[in-house]
């Protein structure tokens, strides 16, 4: 900002060629003008997992949680898509992984969201990293005070009862601390490091 | 063949506000446009082509508006092309814009980008259940929330880092005519104050939700060489994309950040980022941002952007590196509109247009924007003088 900056035009003055009154016709005189009309839209549509995600939901059925391995870097990716994003090729081996995990880094959601009465504030999302995997995925950290969650933190998968188990992700109702020491976490290199492995 | 020498010549915005009850999406387009035309000193039949970008189409509900919107654009009879990389497809839409004149496929391109987020549902629309995910429902906040988190672990910046931001932008602001949120009384101790919506993001650290739109006129070499007004010429544009889940990944710092970031400096001769950069307009939509994106740009060290906002080097008011003098994404959200007014706003810095938040003597200004799960990033750099 500098005095001797040339006096600036006003910037809300509307450009010249909208600045003419808008002349109604007279058969629309005295009608109330609409700003808006409410049109609710509905999205319906059928899902198609394909291969590498069918197989990760019907394990979950069973309690059971599938990731697959890229054949180029050995990265493993949970839920699988079927695909390695740095090689840019399919991935060529399923994996079970074991339901326990640590937290990467979380969130805590202090206001209520519409629509979702069952997530009561404050709660917490995090990117859980489960041991064998090489990247994190979210769900939400219960049995613990948000307040208490660490990053480093060693959870577990908390299931829904056997009766209610679904071919579904919702099958996990959430990931509890297991009580055991936090992982030592110092920066982004450990995360997806992949032991023993030569591409 | 080297590319032609690409030059702004006219900027237009809108006045951005929660709800611009007063006019269409097709009106709020029209205003911008109008104005930048009238600063670009161009009517519509000098337009070649038009190249637009905006955010999902399912944030209004409105499919492929390219299509409906060409009359209003001028564009009936000419090439128009629309341009979707998520929140950083304002920036993305100016560098495909300028590629058009670079290219010398067109001499005068109308670019805008826009968003009413007024008709639309931006929370419903970024939390479509997905069958093999858990759905944790925390929208764009509750995202970005674990990687600030992240950040604030890996460098032990003071927790306050984030209000100092937002009470910085929310101030510049106020020299902003067409910013959307203009709080003159703003304490900081109000924004330190304010609820923790996702816990390290505070209400008054977040973006607001706005309707607005953002159009730039650009021409090739002899267009800007006589052009009467002030012009901001192109010295780079880049582009880079990632995945936002492999391996090894660093989401506070991705790796298409970093190379976007050496890609549009080394087009344009800069070798020590932070002396040689007069203005910054980046995209911080979460206060946090700008320190991170300090690092990730190279303006700063890894670990020390933080420093750089604690000293008060991104201030207008005396700093020797002012970022978002406008008030930023923090005080203006048009989410397609966004990264265009960041892009803008450098030109205008060059230009000397800026008006009350002008940098004295700006000779170079960067434009950034990122988006989706900060995985597709955009830049340019623009300078008073050609390259």
């Amino acid at each position: 900002m500098s005095a001797d900056q040339p006096a600036a035009r006003d910037s809300l003055a509307l450009p010249a060629a909208l600045s003419a009154p808008v002349t109604l016709p007279e058969a629309l005189a005295g009608a109330e003008p609409v700003e808006s009309v409410c049109t609710p839209i509905r999205m319906a549509y059928t899902y198609t997992p394909g291969r590498a995600l069918s197989r990760y939901l019907r394990a979950m059925a069973d309690k059971r949680i599938l990731g697959e391995r890229c054949g180029a870097t050995g990265q493993v990716f949970v839920p699988p898509r079927g695909v390695s994003p740095l090689a840019g090729a399919a991935t060529s081996e399923v994996v079970e992984l074991a339901d326990t995990g640590y937290v990467e880094s979380f969130n805590i959601t202090r206001v209520p969201i519409e629509r979702r009465p069952d997530l009561k504030p404050p709660y917490c999302s995090a990117w859980i990293v489960l041991d064998g995997a090489s990247v994190g995925f979210l769900g939400l950290v219960i049995n613990i005070a948000p307040e208490e969650v660490r990053i480093g933190m060693r959870v577990r998968a908390v299931w829904k009862p056997d009766e209610e188990l679904e071919t579904s992700a919702a099958n996990i109702l959430g990931w509890e601390p297991t009580g055991e020491l936090d992982e030592v976490i110092t920066d982004y290199e450990r995360i997806g490091r992949v032991e023993a492995s030569d591409p | 063949m080297a590319a032609e020498r690409t030059a702004v010549i006219g900027v237009g915005q809108t006045k951005y506000a929660a709800a611009r009850r007063d006019v269409s999406m097709a009106g709020l387009l029209r205003e911008a446009a109008y104005r930048a035309l009238e600063m670009a000193g161009k009517t519509w039949s000098d337009i070649d082509a038009v190249i637009i970008g905006k955010a999902p189409d399912f944030f209004e509900g409105v499919m492929m508006p390219e299509v409906y919107l060409a009359e209003a654009l001028g564009a009936v009879g000419k090439p128009i092309m629309r341009v979707h990389t998520a929140g950083s497809v304002g920036g993305s839409t100016g560098c495909v814009a300028a590629s058009m004149v670079q290219s010398r496929i067109h001499r005068c391109v109308l670019t805008i980008g826009w968003e009413k987020q007024s008709e639309s549902n931006a929370m419903w629309a970024l939390s479509l259940p997905q069958p093999f995910a858990t759905s944790v429902n925390a929208g764009a906040g509750g995202y970005f929330s674990p990687i600030i988190r992240r950040y604030m672990m890996m460098t032990g910046a003071p927790e306050l880092i984030g209000c100092m931001v937002a009470h910085k932008d929310r101030r510049q602001a106020l020299l902003n005519p067409y910013a959307h949120l203009h709080q003159h009384d703003l304490t900081f101790e109000q924004v330190v104050d304010s609820p923790m919506l996702w816990d390290p993001i505070r209400y008054s650290e977040t973006c607001p939700s706005s309707d607005g739109a953002c159009a730039m006129v650009l021409v090739d070499e002899a267009g800007g060489d006589q052009h009467p007004g002030p012009v901001a010429w192109v010295h780079g544009t880049a582009m880079r994309s990632e995945s936002n889940s492999y391996g090894g990944r660093n989401m506070v710092s991705p790796a298409a950040s970093e190379q976007c970031a050496d890609d549009v400096f080394a087009q344009a001769g800069i070798v020590d980022r932070r002396a040689e950069i007069d203005a910054v307009e980046m995209y911080v939509p979460f206060s946090w941002y700008e320190p991170m994106w300090l690092e990730s740009l190279g303006f700063a060290a890894v670990g020390e952007g933080w420093r750089m906002v604690e000293s008060g080097a991104t201030e207008l008011d005396g700093g020797d590196l002012p970022v978002n003098c406008s008030g930023g994404v923090l005080s203006s959200n048009p989410i397609g509109a966004s990264g265009m007014i960041r892009f803008a706003e450098a030109a205008l810095q060059v230009m000397g247009a800026a008006g009350e938040h002008q940098v004295d003597g700006a000779r170079r200004a960067v434009g950034h924007a990122y988006g989706g799960g900060a995985q597709y990033f955009a830049m340019w750099i623009v300078g008073s003088d050609k390259l």
